[in-house]
């Protein structure tokens, strides 16, 4: 598969993408709302189909971000997934470890470090975090920060 | 009163004076089988990604060659590609050269370590011993050129800190040409070693669909018929310009991740030799002011795999986030795919086979359902060692001298 055929993939799932950048050749943001990520993870990993890379958690300004990186190793492509959490009172994503046992460890990860919550993840114990860590405190949290 | 059975359990971990990290698995075993593994990991987080964010944009590398000792080169090196992407910097030819011959030496030294290492896994002190003194001299090398065995710190945005002097090329061949000699030897020697193949072919199997499904990466997916490397796939500094094979095999057991280890050694050596070689004249940085706001992914192929680093600037100076996803991230968690069904004799080896820096596989302990250590990790390398001898037994092979090296 070749960049236009990558292209006229990606333009499958177009209507639930808020926006679509290409700050380089071989790199291409995409973004969407929460609720859409589980289903256009479930195209890229399964449909185009994506090597899964890892997901990144980030506390911006007015939401939280998750970040899904994932390559696309034919002509050496990241295609990164940006999912914004707009609640930030009770923040949750749906997991997508149930079809890609590889994103089980991150989302614990983000779970512990951001306090995201991973809708029917498999296996929602801590992974990063001390058994005596108190509960609700999240290092990567702005407020946690100050 | 009805009874509960309780499965006996293989606790492996978290602690061992000798190795630098703490993982603790537990394996759930029946009779001499395991049907069921457990992880966990952190319990030395060091939180790097939060530090790197307090740190200026050219201070980071030497913070994250230190995320691992061993890949102390493709760490600092996915993160300034990451940034030299924010920025649009391309670096001066030579650098990418120089970058290129330390990545290849460092993939030597990691390669020869793991192929020791495994060696003394199963009883093959030989190997061991021969593996791990054709390493030395890459070492030197690195410590010629770097000035540090490890921790290189050679790699900035916009290019390199230091330069290969000349007068170290004919030296650097010189060593290159007798390590080829003695790692074909080697490899010849492994290969054909019929207590070798009974030990670990069929032993610890990733199938193509789990290594697709677990994301792994490295040797481990190539051993799986998986054809990924991030030096092919995505070039970075000067791979595109070389000449040399992305080595796979089929089967995904021990033997197929020993292979892949063993000939991309050869790989490294025929990359090493092109790059001293094409080596261009000039500088070996260029001069970067700012880094814009914006976001880059970096990527580099370490000897265990593609290590990924994403940045976020927001025009200071300093990384607003930082994500750093080492291989064995990945690599790991594929345990669940490869331990199950396995003898407990063979699980020292199955663990070792991702190179997960080995800390893992020498904190054993068996226990049963009352915490009572049945077997340390000494009575599980004699299993493993057992075995091999009861092979070597059956198939009537003498034992390996050093004069057969």
């Amino acid at each position: 598969m070749n960049q236009q055929e990558l292209k006229d993939r990606l333009a499958e799932i177009k209507d639930k993408l808020i926006d679509i950048q290409q700050p380089l050749d071989d790199r291409i943001f995409l973004s969407c709302e929460a609720e859409n990520a589980y289903a256009i993870n479930k195209f890229l990993f399964e449909e185009v189909p994506l090597r899964f890379v890892i997901t990144t958690g980030i506390d911006s300004d007015s939401c939280y971000e998750i970040l899904y990186h994932y390559a696309y190793d034919q002509i050496g492509y990241i295609i990164t997934l940006k999912a914004f959490i707009r609640d930030r009172e009770n923040p949750s994503i749906e997991s997508i470890a149930p079809f890609l046992p590889g994103a089980e460890w991150i989302e614990r990860e983000i779970h512990d470090l951001l306090g995201i919550e991973f809708r029917n993840h498999p296996n929602m114990r801590r992974l990063i975090l001390a058994d005596d860590w108190p509960e609700g405190v999240y290092p990567l949290r702005k407020e946690t920060r100050q | 009163m009805k009874e509960t059975v309780r499965k006996p359990v293989l606790a492996i971990g978290p602690f061992h004076p000798l190795q630098e990290e703490m993982e603790f698995f537990q394996l759930t075993v029946d009779g001499e089988t395991v049907t069921d593994i457990d992880m966990r990991i952190s319990y030395n987080h060091r939180g790097i990604e939060r530090i790197s964010e307090t740190l200026q944009f050219d201070q980071v590398p030497y913070l994250v060659s230190r995320v691992c000792g061993i890949c102390s080169a493709s760490h600092p090196l996915a993160y300034v590609q990451a940034v030299e992407d924010i920025a649009g910097v391309t670096p001066p030819e030579r650098a990418l050269y120089v970058r290129v011959i330390i990545n290849e030496l460092e993939r030597i030294h990691s390669h020869m370590l793991w192929v020791g290492l495994a060696g003394h896994f199963i009883g093959y002190d030989t190997v061991f011993m021969w593996a791990w003194k054709y390493r030395e001299p890459v070492l030197d090398l690195l410590e010629e050129i770097s000035g540090n065995r490890n921790q290189y710190g050679n790699v900035k945005v916009g290019g390199c800190r230091e330069d290969i002097p000349d007068e170290t090329i004919p030296k650097i061949l010189k060593e290159l040409d007798k390590l080829d000699k003695k790692t074909e030897m080697l490899t010849k020697a492994v290969l054909d070693d019929p207590v070798i193949h009974a030990r670990l072919k069929g032993v610890g199997v990733l199938t193509k669909e789990a290594a697709i499904k677990y994301a792994v990466t490295g040797p481990t997916a190539r051993g799986s018929d998986v054809k990924i490397d991030v030096r092919r796939d995505d070039p970075y500094a000067a791979y595109a310009d070389l000449d040399w094979n992305v080595v796979t095999q089929p089967v995904g057991d021990v033997f197929a991740k020993a292979v892949v280890r063993l000939l991309e050694v050869l790989e490294s050596v025929k990359i090493i030799k092109q790059a001293v070689k094409k080596l261009p004249k000039g500088p070996i940085a260029t001069e970067v002011k700012e880094i814009p706001p914006g976001e880059g992914c970096g990527r580099a192929e370490a000897p265990r795999g593609e290590t990924f680093h994403y940045v976020r600037s927001d025009g200071g100076n300093r990384p607003v986030r930082h994500k750093i996803r080492a291989p064995s991230y990945v690599n790991v968690p594929s345990f669940k795919a490869t331990c199950i069904g396995q003898h407990i004799a063979d699980v020292t080896i199955t663990l070792a086979a991702v190179d997960p820096c080995y800390s893992c596989t020498e904190r054993l302990a068996v226990v049963d359902s009352h915490n009572k250590v049945l077997h340390d990790y000494q009575t599980l390398l004699r299993l493993s060692r057992e075995k091999t001898a009861r092979i070597k037994k059956e198939i009537g092979t003498p034992e390996m001298k050093l004069e057969d090296f």
